[in-house]
Protein backbone atom coordinates (compact mmCIF):
# COMPACT_ATOMS: atom_id res chain seq x y z
CA UNK A 1 0.00 0.00 0.00
CA UNK A 2 2.85 2.58 1.08
CA UNK A 3 4.53 2.02 -2.04
CA UNK A 4 1.44 2.99 -4.13
CA UNK A 5 0.93 7.20 -4.64
CA UNK A 6 -2.66 8.04 -5.48
CA UNK A 7 -4.13 10.95 -7.84
CA UNK A 8 -5.78 11.93 -4.29
CA UNK A 9 -7.23 10.70 -1.00
CA UNK A 10 -10.57 11.14 0.02
CA UNK A 11 -10.95 11.48 3.96
CA UNK A 12 -14.61 10.23 5.37
CA UNK A 13 -17.23 8.71 3.31
CA UNK A 14 -20.46 11.03 4.14
CA UNK A 15 -22.27 12.86 1.39
CA UNK A 16 -19.07 14.97 0.63
CA UNK A 17 -16.00 12.64 0.70
CA UNK A 18 -18.51 10.24 -1.97
CA UNK A 19 -19.50 12.79 -3.81
CA UNK A 20 -15.58 13.75 -4.10
CA UNK A 21 -14.57 10.48 -4.87
CA UNK A 22 -17.11 10.01 -7.25
CA UNK A 23 -16.27 12.77 -9.32
CA UNK A 24 -12.67 12.02 -9.73
CA UNK A 25 -12.63 8.43 -9.94
CA UNK A 26 -15.35 8.41 -12.77
CA UNK A 27 -12.57 11.26 -14.67
CA UNK A 28 -10.34 8.32 -14.72
CA UNK A 29 -7.65 9.79 -11.22
CA UNK A 30 -6.59 6.76 -8.98
CA UNK A 31 -8.47 7.80 -5.91
CA UNK A 32 -8.28 5.95 -2.51
CA UNK A 33 -11.14 6.56 -0.02
CA UNK A 34 -10.51 6.31 3.93
CA UNK A 35 -13.59 5.60 6.04
CA UNK A 36 -12.98 4.86 9.75
CA UNK A 37 -16.63 2.93 10.16
CA UNK A 38 -17.41 -0.12 10.26
CA UNK A 39 -19.09 0.49 6.53
CA UNK A 40 -19.80 4.37 4.74
CA UNK A 41 -22.71 5.60 6.76
CA UNK A 42 -22.33 4.07 9.88
CA UNK A 43 -20.56 7.17 11.50
CA UNK A 44 -22.93 9.71 9.75
CA UNK A 45 -26.23 10.85 11.09
CA UNK A 46 -28.73 13.27 9.28
CA UNK A 47 -32.51 13.80 9.36
CA UNK A 48 -32.50 13.21 6.58
CA UNK A 49 -33.85 14.72 3.87
CA UNK A 50 -31.85 14.04 0.22
CA UNK A 51 -32.52 17.08 -2.47
CA UNK A 52 -32.50 15.21 -6.04
CA UNK A 53 -31.23 17.72 -8.14
CA UNK A 54 -27.68 18.04 -6.55
CA UNK A 55 -27.77 14.52 -6.46
CA UNK A 56 -29.04 14.49 -10.17
CA UNK A 57 -25.81 16.31 -11.53
CA UNK A 58 -23.58 13.46 -10.21
CA UNK A 59 -25.82 10.56 -10.52
CA UNK A 60 -28.05 11.07 -13.17
CA UNK A 61 -30.20 8.00 -12.51
CA UNK A 62 -29.61 7.48 -9.04
CA UNK A 63 -33.95 6.76 -8.91
CA UNK A 64 -33.25 3.49 -10.63
CA UNK A 65 -31.33 1.86 -7.62
CA UNK A 66 -30.79 3.93 -4.42
CA UNK A 67 -32.90 3.87 -1.38
CA UNK A 68 -35.44 6.11 -1.18
CA UNK A 69 -37.62 6.32 1.33
CA UNK A 70 -40.65 8.97 0.66
CA UNK A 71 -40.89 11.28 -1.90
CA UNK A 72 -42.24 14.73 -0.08
CA UNK A 73 -45.55 16.25 -0.74
CA UNK A 74 -45.87 18.23 2.36
CA UNK A 75 -44.11 20.50 4.17
CA UNK A 76 -45.46 21.80 7.39
CA UNK A 77 -43.55 24.74 9.28
CA UNK A 78 -44.94 24.61 13.60
CA UNK A 79 -44.64 27.68 15.56
CA UNK A 80 -44.81 26.05 19.23
CA UNK A 81 -45.81 27.09 22.76
CA UNK A 82 -46.42 24.43 25.42
CA UNK A 83 -50.00 23.23 24.41
CA UNK A 84 -50.48 24.56 20.89
CA UNK A 85 -49.01 24.75 17.68
CA UNK A 86 -49.40 27.62 14.99
CA UNK A 87 -49.22 25.89 11.36
CA UNK A 88 -48.38 26.88 8.14
CA UNK A 89 -48.59 23.56 6.16
CA UNK A 90 -47.75 23.54 2.18
CA UNK A 91 -49.01 20.21 0.19
CA UNK A 92 -49.10 20.32 -3.42
CA UNK A 93 -50.12 17.70 -6.03
CA UNK A 94 -47.37 18.79 -8.30
CA UNK A 95 -44.80 17.15 -5.83
CA UNK A 96 -46.28 13.90 -7.30
CA UNK A 97 -43.79 14.46 -10.39
CA UNK A 98 -41.80 12.00 -12.50
CA UNK A 99 -38.81 12.97 -11.15
CA UNK A 100 -39.51 14.04 -7.67
CA UNK A 101 -37.66 17.18 -5.92
CA UNK A 102 -37.25 16.06 -2.44
CA UNK A 103 -36.66 12.48 -0.63
CA UNK A 104 -36.45 11.51 3.07
CA UNK A 105 -33.61 9.05 3.25
CA UNK A 106 -32.13 6.84 5.67
CA UNK A 107 -27.86 8.16 5.90
CA UNK A 108 -26.74 4.32 7.10
CA UNK A 109 -28.84 2.42 4.02
CA UNK A 110 -27.83 5.26 1.31
CA UNK A 111 -24.16 5.71 2.30
CA UNK A 112 -23.63 2.15 1.63
CA UNK A 113 -25.51 2.55 -1.71
CA UNK A 114 -23.40 5.97 -2.56
CA UNK A 115 -20.32 3.81 -1.54
CA UNK A 116 -21.27 1.06 -4.22
CA UNK A 117 -21.30 3.85 -6.78
CA UNK A 118 -18.07 4.84 -5.61
CA UNK A 119 -16.04 1.59 -6.02
CA UNK A 120 -18.12 1.18 -9.19
CA UNK A 121 -16.44 4.22 -10.57
CA UNK A 122 -13.22 3.10 -9.91
CA UNK A 123 -12.07 3.99 -6.80
CA UNK A 124 -10.38 2.14 -4.07
CA UNK A 125 -12.47 2.27 -0.26
CA UNK A 126 -10.98 1.00 2.62
CA UNK A 127 -13.14 1.08 6.10
CA UNK A 128 -12.32 0.90 9.65
CA UNK A 129 -9.46 2.65 8.73
CA UNK A 130 -8.85 6.17 11.17
CA UNK A 131 -6.73 8.57 9.55
CA UNK A 132 -4.54 10.28 12.17
CA UNK A 133 -2.79 12.55 11.01
CA UNK A 134 -1.61 14.62 7.83
CA UNK A 135 2.26 13.89 6.13
CA UNK A 136 3.46 17.37 5.31
CA UNK A 137 6.86 18.11 3.57
CA UNK A 138 9.48 20.05 4.65
CA UNK A 139 7.31 23.37 2.99
CA UNK A 140 4.40 22.42 4.40
CA UNK A 141 2.39 21.15 1.46
CA UNK A 142 0.38 18.12 2.02
CA UNK A 143 1.73 14.63 0.70
CA UNK A 144 -0.38 12.43 2.20
CA UNK A 145 -1.83 10.70 5.54
CA UNK A 146 -0.87 8.50 8.29
CA UNK A 147 -3.44 6.10 9.58
CA UNK A 148 -4.40 3.48 12.52
CA UNK A 149 -2.99 0.41 9.98
CA UNK A 150 0.17 -0.93 9.77
CA UNK A 151 2.41 1.01 7.46
CA UNK A 152 3.91 4.25 6.93
CA UNK A 153 2.78 6.88 5.22
CA UNK A 154 -0.16 6.66 2.36
CA UNK A 155 1.07 9.40 -0.93
CA UNK A 156 -1.20 11.45 -2.53
CA UNK A 157 -1.53 14.48 -4.91
CA UNK A 158 -3.54 16.34 -3.08
CA UNK A 159 -6.17 15.27 -0.02
CA UNK A 160 -9.42 15.95 -0.25
CA UNK A 161 -10.83 16.75 3.79
CA UNK A 162 -14.35 15.11 3.83
CA UNK A 163 -14.35 14.28 7.05
CA UNK A 164 -17.23 16.02 8.62
CA UNK A 165 -18.08 18.80 11.53
CA UNK A 166 -15.27 17.21 13.73
CA UNK A 167 -12.43 17.25 11.39
CA UNK A 168 -9.68 16.38 13.33
CA UNK A 169 -7.30 16.70 10.59
CA UNK A 170 -7.54 20.11 9.49
CA UNK A 171 -7.88 21.81 13.21
CA UNK A 172 -4.68 19.55 14.11
CA UNK A 173 -3.10 20.79 11.04
CA UNK A 174 -3.73 24.34 11.83
CA UNK A 175 -6.12 25.04 8.91
CA UNK A 176 -8.94 25.66 10.70
CA UNK A 177 -9.93 26.37 14.11
CA UNK A 178 -12.20 23.78 16.21
CA UNK A 179 -15.90 25.28 15.62
CA UNK A 180 -16.77 27.62 18.21
CA UNK A 181 -19.68 26.78 20.87
CA UNK A 182 -22.25 29.13 18.85
CA UNK A 183 -21.41 27.95 15.50
CA UNK A 184 -22.44 24.34 15.94
CA UNK A 185 -26.06 23.06 17.23
CA UNK A 186 -26.16 19.74 18.68
CA UNK A 187 -28.90 17.42 17.19
CA UNK A 188 -30.39 14.44 18.73
CA UNK A 189 -32.82 11.93 17.37
CA UNK A 190 -34.87 8.75 17.31
CA UNK A 191 -36.30 6.56 14.98
CA UNK A 192 -39.53 5.64 15.77
CA UNK A 193 -40.78 2.29 13.68
CA UNK A 194 -44.76 2.18 12.63
CA UNK A 195 -46.31 -0.02 9.81
CA UNK A 196 -46.06 1.82 6.97
CA UNK A 197 -50.11 1.69 6.44
CA UNK A 198 -50.04 3.90 10.31
CA UNK A 199 -47.69 6.65 8.88
CA UNK A 200 -50.07 6.93 5.32
CA UNK A 201 -53.19 7.37 7.49
CA UNK A 202 -51.69 9.68 10.50
CA UNK A 203 -50.38 11.49 7.52
CA UNK A 204 -52.42 11.17 4.83
CA UNK A 205 -50.35 9.94 2.58
CA UNK A 206 -50.60 7.37 -0.07
CA UNK A 207 -47.84 5.30 -1.99
CA UNK A 208 -44.50 6.46 -1.32
CA UNK A 209 -45.53 9.86 -0.72
CA UNK A 210 -43.98 11.43 2.41
CA UNK A 211 -44.42 14.53 4.80
CA UNK A 212 -42.30 16.64 7.12
CA UNK A 213 -42.93 18.73 9.94
CA UNK A 214 -40.17 21.40 11.15
CA UNK A 215 -41.26 23.52 14.64
CA UNK A 216 -39.91 25.95 16.45
CA UNK A 217 -40.78 27.57 19.60
CA UNK A 218 -41.08 26.95 23.12
CA UNK A 219 -39.66 23.33 22.51
CA UNK A 220 -36.08 24.49 22.36
CA UNK A 221 -36.88 25.98 25.74
CA UNK A 222 -35.21 29.74 25.24
CA UNK A 223 -32.33 28.14 23.70
CA UNK A 224 -31.52 28.71 19.42
CA UNK A 225 -33.17 25.60 17.87
CA UNK A 226 -35.67 23.55 15.94
CA UNK A 227 -37.51 20.29 16.27
CA UNK A 228 -38.30 18.19 13.20
CA UNK A 229 -40.21 14.89 12.55
CA UNK A 230 -39.33 13.15 9.17
CA UNK A 231 -41.48 10.94 7.28
CA UNK A 232 -39.65 7.64 6.18
CA UNK A 233 -41.12 4.42 4.31
CA UNK A 234 -42.07 2.37 7.74
CA UNK A 235 -40.41 4.79 10.41
CA UNK A 236 -40.34 8.31 11.50
CA UNK A 237 -37.12 10.42 12.22
CA UNK A 238 -37.60 12.56 15.44
CA UNK A 239 -35.36 14.98 16.46
CA UNK A 240 -34.40 18.42 18.11
CA UNK A 241 -31.37 20.61 17.85
CA UNK A 242 -29.59 23.66 19.46
CA UNK A 243 -26.96 25.39 19.79
CA UNK A 244 -23.77 24.36 22.13
CA UNK A 245 -23.58 27.40 23.23
CA UNK A 246 -26.78 27.62 24.55
CA UNK A 247 -27.12 24.09 26.06
CA UNK A 248 -24.23 24.78 27.69
CA UNK A 249 -25.38 28.26 29.51
CA UNK A 250 -28.83 27.12 30.24
CA UNK A 251 -27.70 23.54 30.85
CA UNK A 252 -30.22 21.43 29.60
CA UNK A 253 -30.50 17.91 29.11
CA UNK A 254 -30.42 17.39 25.28
CA UNK A 255 -32.17 13.77 25.85
CA UNK A 256 -34.99 15.41 27.99
CA UNK A 257 -35.42 18.45 25.47
CA UNK A 258 -36.29 15.25 23.48
CA UNK A 259 -38.51 13.67 25.26
CA UNK A 260 -40.59 16.44 26.19
CA UNK A 261 -40.45 17.37 22.40
CA UNK A 262 -42.12 13.77 21.74
CA UNK A 263 -44.45 14.32 24.47
CA UNK A 264 -45.53 17.04 23.37
CA UNK A 265 -49.71 17.12 22.40
CA UNK A 266 -49.13 17.84 18.70
CA UNK A 267 -46.82 15.53 18.39
CA UNK A 268 -47.45 12.16 20.75
CA UNK A 269 -50.22 11.52 18.95
CA UNK A 270 -48.24 10.70 15.61
CA UNK A 271 -45.62 8.77 17.25
CA UNK A 272 -48.35 6.26 19.34
CA UNK A 273 -47.36 3.20 19.26
CA UNK A 274 -43.91 3.65 17.92
CA UNK A 275 -40.92 1.03 18.79
CA UNK A 276 -37.78 3.21 18.84
CA UNK A 277 -34.44 1.12 17.12
CA UNK A 278 -31.61 4.14 17.61
CA UNK A 279 -30.58 7.40 19.06
CA UNK A 280 -28.41 9.25 17.46
CA UNK A 281 -26.64 12.42 18.28
CA UNK A 282 -24.53 14.97 15.78
CA UNK A 283 -23.50 18.00 15.44
CA UNK A 284 -24.68 20.76 12.66
CA UNK A 285 -22.73 23.63 11.54
CA UNK A 286 -24.92 26.51 12.13
CA UNK A 287 -22.31 29.33 11.54
CA UNK A 288 -22.88 30.04 7.96
CA UNK A 289 -20.64 32.48 5.63
CA UNK A 290 -18.92 33.70 8.75
CA UNK A 291 -17.59 30.14 10.16
CA UNK A 292 -16.32 29.00 6.53
CA UNK A 293 -12.92 28.56 6.79
CA UNK A 294 -9.80 28.70 4.41
CA UNK A 295 -11.29 25.85 1.88
CA UNK A 296 -7.82 25.08 0.17
CA UNK A 297 -4.09 25.34 0.57
CA UNK A 298 -0.70 22.97 -0.65
CA UNK A 299 -2.17 19.63 -1.13
CA UNK A 300 -5.51 20.21 0.24
CA UNK A 301 -9.12 21.15 -0.06
CA UNK A 302 -12.18 20.90 2.08
CA UNK A 303 -15.01 20.07 1.35
CA UNK A 304 -18.81 19.24 3.47
CA UNK A 305 -19.49 19.69 6.79
CA UNK A 306 -15.71 19.67 7.76
CA UNK A 307 -15.62 23.51 5.43
CA UNK A 308 -18.95 24.66 7.91
CA UNK A 309 -20.88 24.32 4.17
CA UNK A 310 -24.49 24.06 6.01
CA UNK A 311 -27.64 26.93 5.11
CA UNK A 312 -29.35 26.71 8.44
CA UNK A 313 -32.26 28.77 7.71
CA UNK A 314 -33.05 26.21 4.51
CA UNK A 315 -32.01 23.47 6.88
CA UNK A 316 -29.81 22.44 3.92
CA UNK A 317 -26.53 20.35 4.66
CA UNK A 318 -25.68 17.58 2.53
CA UNK A 319 -26.69 18.83 -0.85
CA UNK A 320 -23.87 21.37 0.05
CA UNK A 321 -22.09 18.96 0.99
CA UNK A 322 -22.91 16.77 -1.97
CA UNK A 323 -22.05 20.06 -4.46
CA UNK A 324 -18.64 20.96 -2.60
CA UNK A 325 -17.66 17.62 -2.99
CA UNK A 326 -18.65 17.05 -6.49
CA UNK A 327 -16.69 20.94 -7.50
CA UNK A 328 -13.88 20.09 -5.34
CA UNK A 329 -13.37 16.55 -7.39
CA UNK A 330 -13.81 18.39 -11.13
CA UNK A 331 -11.06 21.08 -10.04
CA UNK A 332 -8.95 18.72 -9.17
CA UNK A 333 -9.46 16.65 -12.16
CA UNK A 334 -9.31 19.50 -14.32
CA UNK A 335 -6.05 20.62 -12.39
CA UNK A 336 -4.67 17.22 -13.42
CA UNK A 337 -5.37 16.68 -16.97
CA UNK A 338 -3.40 20.26 -17.59
CA UNK A 339 -0.67 18.29 -15.92
CA UNK A 340 -0.79 21.82 -12.98
CA UNK A 341 0.81 20.33 -9.73
CA UNK A 342 -1.74 20.71 -6.86
CA UNK A 343 -0.53 23.93 -5.27
CA UNK A 344 -2.49 25.88 -3.24
CA UNK A 345 -2.71 28.38 -5.75
CA UNK A 346 -4.13 26.34 -8.71
CA UNK A 347 -6.37 24.51 -6.01
CA UNK A 348 -7.49 28.06 -5.62
CA UNK A 349 -9.75 27.07 -8.57
CA UNK A 350 -12.08 25.01 -6.17
CA UNK A 351 -13.05 27.73 -4.06
CA UNK A 352 -13.43 30.18 -7.46
CA UNK A 353 -16.27 27.30 -9.07
CA UNK A 354 -17.70 27.13 -5.37
CA UNK A 355 -17.94 31.02 -4.83
CA UNK A 356 -20.03 30.79 -8.51
CA UNK A 357 -22.61 28.07 -7.09
CA UNK A 358 -25.28 28.02 -4.41
CA UNK A 359 -23.52 27.08 -2.44
CA UNK A 360 -21.72 30.08 -1.17
CA UNK A 361 -24.17 32.56 -2.84
CA UNK A 362 -26.88 31.14 -0.50
CA UNK A 363 -24.55 31.19 3.16
CA UNK A 364 -23.88 34.67 1.24
CA UNK A 365 -27.39 35.92 1.75
CA UNK A 366 -28.09 34.73 4.72
CA UNK A 367 -24.72 35.72 6.80
CA UNK A 368 -26.13 37.57 9.06
CA UNK A 369 -29.11 35.87 10.54
CA UNK A 370 -26.97 33.43 12.83
CA UNK A 371 -25.82 36.14 14.77
CA UNK A 372 -29.06 37.34 14.71
CA UNK A 373 -31.18 34.17 16.27
CA UNK A 374 -28.43 33.86 18.55
CA UNK A 375 -28.58 37.06 20.19
CA UNK A 376 -32.45 37.15 20.48
CA UNK A 377 -33.36 33.71 21.13
CA UNK A 378 -36.01 34.12 23.55
CA UNK A 379 -37.72 36.79 21.57
CA UNK A 380 -38.00 34.23 18.48
CA UNK A 381 -37.94 30.80 20.21
CA UNK A 382 -40.33 31.54 23.20
CA UNK A 383 -42.09 35.23 23.05
CA UNK A 384 -43.09 35.20 19.82
CA UNK A 385 -44.34 31.36 19.58
CA UNK A 386 -46.61 31.96 22.51
CA UNK A 387 -48.20 35.45 21.13
CA UNK A 388 -48.50 33.98 18.42
CA UNK A 389 -50.66 31.00 19.75
CA UNK A 390 -52.65 33.61 21.83
CA UNK A 391 -53.52 35.51 18.83
CA UNK A 392 -54.49 32.12 17.37
CA UNK A 393 -56.64 31.07 20.23
CA UNK A 394 -58.08 34.40 20.20
CA UNK A 395 -59.25 34.64 16.99
CA UNK A 396 -60.99 31.23 16.58
CA UNK A 397 -62.51 30.77 20.30
CA UNK A 398 -65.66 32.06 19.59
CA UNK A 399 -66.94 33.14 23.57
CA UNK A 400 -69.70 36.17 23.16
CA UNK A 401 -66.42 38.95 23.24
CA UNK A 402 -67.28 41.27 20.87
CA UNK A 403 -64.27 40.83 17.90
CA UNK A 404 -63.07 44.49 18.43
CA UNK A 405 -61.98 43.76 21.99
CA UNK A 406 -60.42 40.75 20.75
CA UNK A 407 -58.40 42.14 18.43
CA UNK A 408 -57.30 45.12 20.52
CA UNK A 409 -56.04 42.13 23.27
CA UNK A 410 -53.97 40.66 20.75
CA UNK A 411 -52.27 43.74 19.78
CA UNK A 412 -51.90 44.59 23.51
CA UNK A 413 -50.28 41.45 24.45
CA UNK A 414 -47.79 41.80 21.62
CA UNK A 415 -47.04 45.33 22.83
CA UNK A 416 -46.91 44.47 26.05
CA UNK A 417 -44.32 41.57 25.46
CA UNK A 418 -42.09 43.20 22.80
CA UNK A 419 -42.93 47.20 23.40
CA UNK A 420 -43.67 48.75 20.03
CA UNK A 421 -40.35 49.40 19.36
CA UNK A 422 -39.16 45.95 19.92
CA UNK A 423 -42.21 44.48 17.51
CA UNK A 424 -40.30 47.30 14.81
CA UNK A 425 -37.11 46.84 15.71
CA UNK A 426 -37.40 42.57 15.66
CA UNK A 427 -38.83 42.96 12.19
CA UNK A 428 -36.86 45.32 10.71
CA UNK A 429 -33.75 43.34 11.85
CA UNK A 430 -35.04 39.62 10.40
CA UNK A 431 -35.76 41.44 7.30
CA UNK A 432 -32.62 42.71 6.86
CA UNK A 433 -31.11 39.59 7.83
CA UNK A 434 -33.07 38.04 5.31
CA UNK A 435 -32.70 40.12 2.51
CA UNK B 1 -44.18 21.13 29.51
CA UNK B 2 -44.45 18.00 31.88
CA UNK B 3 -41.06 16.48 33.82
CA UNK B 4 -39.84 13.33 32.47
CA UNK B 5 -37.68 11.09 33.82
CA UNK B 6 -35.67 9.68 30.75
CA UNK B 7 -33.18 7.02 31.59
CA UNK B 8 -30.56 7.47 29.02
CA UNK B 9 -29.60 3.76 29.34
CA UNK B 10 -32.86 2.69 28.00
CA UNK B 11 -32.12 4.78 25.03
CA UNK B 12 -28.13 4.26 24.43
CA UNK B 13 -29.29 0.42 24.86
CA UNK B 14 -31.23 0.34 21.33
CA UNK B 15 -27.56 1.44 19.47
CA UNK B 16 -24.78 -0.37 18.31
CA UNK B 17 -21.08 0.02 19.69
CA UNK B 18 -17.77 -1.88 19.41
CA UNK B 19 -15.67 -0.91 22.22
CA UNK B 20 -12.20 -0.16 22.11
CA UNK B 21 -11.41 -1.63 25.79
CA UNK B 22 -8.83 0.12 27.28
CA UNK B 23 -8.18 2.34 24.58
CA UNK B 24 -10.85 5.33 25.51
CA UNK B 25 -10.73 7.86 22.59
CA UNK B 26 -11.57 10.58 25.15
CA UNK B 27 -9.46 11.64 28.20
CA UNK B 28 -10.37 14.21 31.46
CA UNK B 29 -7.22 16.57 31.98
CA UNK B 30 -6.57 15.64 36.24
CA UNK B 31 -8.09 18.87 37.66
CA UNK B 32 -8.64 19.98 41.21
CA UNK B 33 -12.47 21.33 40.27
CA UNK B 34 -14.33 21.17 36.56
CA UNK B 35 -13.93 24.56 34.70
CA UNK B 36 -17.91 25.70 33.84
CA UNK B 37 -17.98 23.83 30.23
CA UNK B 38 -16.37 20.61 31.77
CA UNK B 39 -18.98 20.46 34.38
CA UNK B 40 -21.67 21.56 32.19
CA UNK B 41 -20.53 18.41 30.13
CA UNK B 42 -22.01 16.44 32.63
CA UNK B 43 -25.66 18.00 31.87
CA UNK B 44 -25.54 18.47 28.26
CA UNK B 45 -23.57 14.97 26.88
CA UNK B 46 -26.04 13.67 25.10
CA UNK B 47 -24.79 10.28 26.42
CA UNK B 48 -24.03 10.64 29.56
CA UNK B 49 -21.08 9.69 29.20
CA UNK B 50 -19.36 12.65 31.99
CA UNK B 51 -20.04 12.43 35.66
CA UNK B 52 -18.90 14.17 38.99
CA UNK B 53 -17.23 11.70 41.41
CA UNK B 54 -17.41 11.82 45.28
CA UNK B 55 -14.15 14.21 45.20
CA UNK B 56 -16.09 16.44 42.85
CA UNK B 57 -13.64 16.11 39.62
CA UNK B 58 -15.37 15.43 36.35
CA UNK B 59 -14.66 11.40 34.91
CA UNK B 60 -15.18 10.36 31.64
CA UNK B 61 -16.88 6.97 30.35
CA UNK B 62 -17.33 6.75 26.53
CA UNK B 63 -18.60 3.20 25.78
CA UNK B 64 -21.89 4.74 24.97
CA UNK B 65 -20.44 7.88 23.01
CA UNK B 66 -22.11 8.99 19.55
CA UNK B 67 -19.17 10.78 18.88
CA UNK B 68 -21.46 13.91 18.22
CA UNK B 69 -18.10 16.21 19.40
CA UNK B 70 -20.31 18.32 21.89
CA UNK B 71 -17.89 18.17 24.85
CA UNK B 72 -14.93 18.83 22.07
CA UNK B 73 -16.31 22.03 20.97
CA UNK B 74 -16.62 22.91 24.82
CA UNK B 75 -13.90 21.37 26.37
CA UNK B 76 -10.74 20.85 23.72
CA UNK B 77 -9.16 24.10 23.39
CA UNK B 78 -9.10 25.15 27.15
CA UNK B 79 -7.42 21.43 27.33
CA UNK B 80 -10.21 20.37 29.81
CA UNK B 81 -9.96 16.92 27.40
CA UNK B 82 -8.33 15.06 24.80
CA UNK B 83 -10.46 14.00 22.35
CA UNK B 84 -9.57 11.69 19.27
CA UNK B 85 -11.95 9.61 16.85
CA UNK B 86 -11.80 5.54 18.22
CA UNK B 87 -9.92 3.32 15.99
CA UNK B 88 -11.41 2.52 12.55
CA UNK B 89 -13.82 0.11 12.94
CA UNK B 90 -14.36 1.43 16.37
CA UNK B 91 -17.12 3.17 18.60
CA UNK B 92 -20.96 3.34 17.61
CA UNK B 93 -22.15 2.10 14.49
CA UNK B 94 -25.30 3.83 13.76
CA UNK B 95 -27.87 1.13 11.88
CA UNK B 96 -30.43 3.85 10.56
CA UNK B 97 -27.84 7.10 11.41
Amino acid sequence: MTEEKFDAIVVGAGMSGNAAAYTMASRGLKVLQLERGEYPGSKNVQGAILYANMLETIIPDFRDDAPLERHLVEQRFWLMDDTSHTGMHYRSDDFNEPTPNRYTIVRAQFDKWFSRKVRAAGAIVLCETTVTELALDAAGKVIGVHTDRAGGIIHADVVVLAEGVNGLLGTRAGFRKVPKPEAVALAVKEMHFLPEEVIAERFGLTGDQGCVIEAAGTISRGMTGLGFLYTNKESISLGIGCLVSDFAATLESPYALLDAFKDHPSIRALLAGSEIKEYAAHLIPEGGFKAIPQLFGDGWVVVGDAAQLNNAVHREGSNLAMTSGRIAGEAIAAIRSRKHPMTRENLSLYKAMLDKSFVVKDLRKYKDMPALLHTNSRNFFMTYPRLLSQAAQNFVRVDGTPKIEKERATTAAFIKARSRWGLVSDAVRLALAWR
Amino acid sequence: MRASVVRIEDKLYQNRYMIDAGRPHIKVRPHQSPSPNLLALTVVCPANCYEVNEDGQVEVTADGCMECGTCRVLCEESGDIDWSYPRGGYGVLFKFG
